[in-house]
């Protein structure tokens, strides 16, 4: 996020106080039963606790289910194409260093139509916040392989059961270069709602894999990790783990499902805003407060 | 200049030369140097270089077109050719007029050709520079030599080219200059035979600034007036000098140009910077222009203003990616899916460049959609010399307009043009927008509703009808009635004008018509049409399956006049003035 406005939350006395009511837009048209739902709930109670001014925040969606997300949204958003949510926000970011940007999104979007987006906002370490709602299948085209559905996965695409590995979003952000990579799940609103929290305050990329069960589609994907259905929620102790250390964290993203949650990884690194800025800055030291007009003139002048 | 001869020069209006080489022998830094010089000494200059598609080098030409007049075209064919290996001589030998001369390497070339009444004079280039410069300078600096000669030959303003020189080697080590003015002067002081000496008549351009440079660099300068301060792009040629350029001025004046990891990455992102408010702009040539229609079509949708270039090369696919061609028109009007209207402008020469970003710019704003400019290989690498843009009259001051927006505010109103409210503006009725893709009502909430999407496609569409309408008619250049109109886009402006002017001394009763509007074109082409008897669409593109270019098949289909006929070739060359003057005079006779 923003430095100048990560860490101190809206101090503006005539701002109206954001609460859920407030920020509550349209009626999600999820499936009843969607993980996305708690999604958005704690996303909301997450603004809450910030209290960002309210025209700062700005959600982007790319297409998916997860990806309708802006709608339901009170805030400044944008509903974009295919796969291309995150490089849509990177110019954002870098253009507006005035507001937070929020990107949703599933595993399609993230892994597959828009996977190479990911790896470059992760390496430039674009300040935003980054939701991956990943259930494992493709919902809004009704049942087709995603690039995480496990091996075996009947889909209509796979109708003997997938026979591709799927990735492993926790190696693959990792080996990209995100400075905050997080694993957390729908169903477990409290740990979704700290790691939201935290992945928000970091500065720089922050990305979030939130399991986030499709009930039409892949009813149960996730029962091995909801301890009301006999699972096991096993959280990464980070007294044990050393959060800077990209070795232990590769080692943690190999535990076989349903894996670990919690921050896998966070460390500083400046954003690629924070680079631009000190090269805008530097340059711009050079030209001793020259009017944009007169660096143009000069510049003109030069091909006399 | 040659000691030999003490007649006084013989006085001209315009030189074509032509120096042949291979692309590391600096040709095309001589060639450049004698553009600028053009510029600074009230002369016209347009230039035309062919580049070996690839790393290495390989043979490469450049060419200069000096005139104290309007200089249109690079010219048909050289005066003066100067050929740096027999490879060279052999290919170009051919461009020479009756009559010419040809400057070889008689180091290189040993088999001469003796027609047409071309005078072959032969100089040891490089033997000569090793013996000014000495050492072990090798052939470096023979580019330099016969610049030297080329500055003799035509009593070009020598004081003012060596500071063209100085300034440009003034960042390299101090004995690169002084190795380039060893060989500048011994060129100079090189007796050339029984030549003679030229002198251009005084230019037309007086007592004004004129610049010169190429199209790419001047189309960036024209984005920086319009108000770009962000975008982002992919690196392909012949696009990627403006990405560069833009890439390190931007800073200056706190903008940001970002290299993205592909196309559709740089055009989402650059969205993204117009959805934040900002004038942004993307680019690329014609195979990432392809990459980039869906967003393309996005952006019509969503109605954000946005610039976006494609500096247009030999196509399909790879095809030519060094050479000029015109065939991307069909593509930038209607390459996306559905029905996304968007503007489409191109500019007719590299001055124009400047004022069509500027022009781009402003109606992105105003109709709130996306704008493409089709600027071609030709214009983006070749120099020309131009009156100095005034600032003060061009000027726009970016602006972000976050100020509160009334209670009634809807994104997409169905009465007026989208003005959108971007990230940071406080929505006073306390609802914040969603822009969409999706087909949405006036508040961009979805909307499958079949009257909706009727009146938002008529919504999209109507504005640019409204702008088709207000666009000035084009000025007819020539004859305002006749038996031939021409009609133009893009590069053809220069080659088109000049065989009017051939034409008309010739005492045909033809004029030409330009046309930088390219989608929507200006309404009321008609009534222009409909003083010829024929009308000849010149364009860089192929005939395709009906026998009609990509204009011509729109002139046709939005007017349904079938005197409307195609002039097309797609050899990877601009046109040629005999070129064009032949079909007219084909046309004329049928």
């Amino acid at each position: 996020m923003s430095t100048a406005t990560a860490t101190e939350p809206a101090s503006d006395p005539a701002q109206e106080k954001l609460t859920k009511k407030i920020l509550t837009a349209d009626h999600p048209t999820w499936c009843p039963g969607c993980g996305d739902f708690a999604v958005l709930a704690a996303f909301y109670k997450v603004l809450e606790k910030l209290q960002y001014p309210h025209e700062k925040i700005v959600c982007v969606a790319g297409i998916g289910c997860s990806s309708r997300f802006p709608y339901f949204v009170n805030s400044h958003g944008i509903h974009f194409i295919h796969g291309r949510a995150l490089p849509l926000a990177t110019g954002v970011s870098l253009s507006r260093p005035d507001v937070h940007v929020f990107v949703f999104g599933g595993d399609g979007d993230g892994f597959s139509i828009g996977g190479n987006h990911l790896n470059h906002a992760a390496r430039k370490n674009i300040r935003l916040t980054y939701v991956i709602m990943d259930n494992y299948v493709y919902g809004l085209t009704k049942k087709q392989t995603s690039p995480t559905s496990p091996e075996g996965f009947k889909s209509k695409t796979d109708p003997t059961g997938s026979i591709d590995r799927p990735i492993n979003p926790m190696k693959q952000l990792l080996a990209s270069g995100a400075t905050f990579i997080a694993r957390t799940h729908a169903a477990q609103v409290k740990h979704m709602m700290e790691v939201f929290e935290r992945a928000i305050l970091h500065d720089g990329f922050s990305v979030v894999e939130c399991l986030s069960e499709c009930v039409m589609f892949y009813n149960g994907s996730f029962d091995d990790s909801t301890p009301r259905k006999g699972g096991v929620y096993d959280i990464i102790d980070e007294s044990q783990h050393d959060v800077g250390d990209d070795i232990a964290a590769f080692k943690l993203a190999d535990v076989p499902t349903p894996g670990k949650f919690g921050v896998f990884y966070e460390v500083d690194r400046p954003s690629k805003n924070e680079l631009e800025q000190r090269w805008i800055d530097s340059t711009q030291a050079k030209l001793a407060g020259k009017s944009q007009k007169d660096i143009l003139r000069d510049r003109l002048a030069m091909m006399r | 200049m040659s000691t030999s001869n003490s007649s006084s020069p013989t006085s001209l209006r315009n030189a074509v030369i032509r120096l042949a080489g291979n692309s590391q022998d600096g040709i095309q830094s001589i060639g450049g140097f004698l553009a600028r010089l053009a510029g600074r000494t009230q002369k016209d200059v347009m230039t035309y270089m062919t580049i070996p598609s690839t790393i290495s080098g390989g043979p490469s030409i450049f060419q200069v077109h000096l005139g104290s007049g309007e200089v249109l075209d690079p010219g048909d064919e050289a005066d003066v050719l100067v050929a740096f290996y027999q490879h060279s001589y052999d290919a170009h030998f051919s461009s020479i007029r009756d009559g010419g001369v040809c400057l070889y390497d008689s180091g290189e070339v040993t088999e001469l050709k003796t027609e047409r009444g071309i005078k072959n004079i032969g100089i040891p280039f490089t033997q000569a520079t090793i013996e000014a410069i000495g050492g072990s300078a090798r052939d470096r600096g023979k580019n330099m030599f016969v610049m030297g000669t080329i500055c003799a030959v035509y009593q070009l303003d020598k004081e003012k080219l060596v500071g063209i020189v100085s300034r440009q080697f003034g960042k390299k080590d101090e004995s690169v200059l002084r190795n380039a003015m060893l060989a500048f002067d011994a060129g100079y002081a090189y007796p050339v035979g029984d030549l003679g000496t030229f002198e251009f008549e005084e230019g037309i351009h007086k007592d004004e600034h004129r610049l010169s440079t190429d199209g790419n660099t001047l189309m960036s300068m024209g984005l920086i007036a319009a108000g770009v301060r962000y975008g982002s792009a992919y690196p392909i040629t012949p696009w990627s000098s403006i990405m560069e350029t833009l890439r390190s001025e931007l800073p200056k004046y706190g903008g940001i140009y970002v290299q993205a990891e592909d196309e559709l990455a740089a055009v989402s992102m650059t969205i993204g910077a117009a959805f934040a408010g900002h004038l942004a702009v993307t680019g690329s040539s014609g195979p990432g222009l392809s990459l980039k229609m869906e967003a393309l079509s996005y952006a019509s949708m969503a109605e954000i203003p946005l610039i976006v270039i494609n500096v247009q090369r030999g196509g399909p696919s790879t095809g030519l990616p060094t050479s000029v061609e015109q065939s991307d028109l069909l593509q930038a009007i209607y390459g996306s899916h559905g029905d996304a209207p968007r503007i489409v402008l191109s500019p007719k020469d590299v001055e124009d460049c400047f004022y069509i970003a500027i022009e781009a710019g402003r109606l992105a704003r105003e109709y709130s959609c996306p704008v493409i400019i089709l600027s071609d290989q030709a214009i983006s690498s070749r120099i020309e010399a131009f009156t100095e843009p005034n600032l003060d009259e061009w000027w726009i001051e970016p602006e972000l307009d976050i100020a509160p927006r009334p209670e009634d505010f809807k994104p997409y109103p169905l009465d007026q043009i989208t003005r959108h409210a971007p990230p940071g503006t406080k929505m006073l009725g306390g609802k914040y927008p969603t822009v969409t893709g999706l087909e949405h009502d006036e508040w961009g909430h979805p909307s499958g509703n079949a009257k909706m999407h009727q009146q938002m496609t008529d919504k999209r569409r109507n504005k640019l009808i409204a702008l088709s309408k207000k666009l000035p008619l084009p000025e007819v250049y020539g004859d305002a009635e006749g038996d031939v109109l021409l009609v133009g886009w893009g590069c053809t402006y220069g080659p088109i004008k000049e065989s009017i002017n051939r034409l008309q001394s010739e005492g045909h009763k033809v004029g030409a018509i330009h046309l930088r509007n390219l989608h929507p074109l200006p309404a009321g082409l008609d009534t222009i049409f409909a003083k010829f008897k024929k009308v000849l669409v010149v364009e860089i593109n192929d005939v395709g399956v009906y026998g009609y270019g990509q204009l011509a098949m729109i002139l046709r289909a939005s007017l349904a006049d079938p005197k409307i006929e195609s002039l097309c070739k797609t050899d990877g060359l601009t046109f040629r003035i005999r070129e064009i003057v032949t079909a007219v005079e084909k046309t004329l006779a049928s």
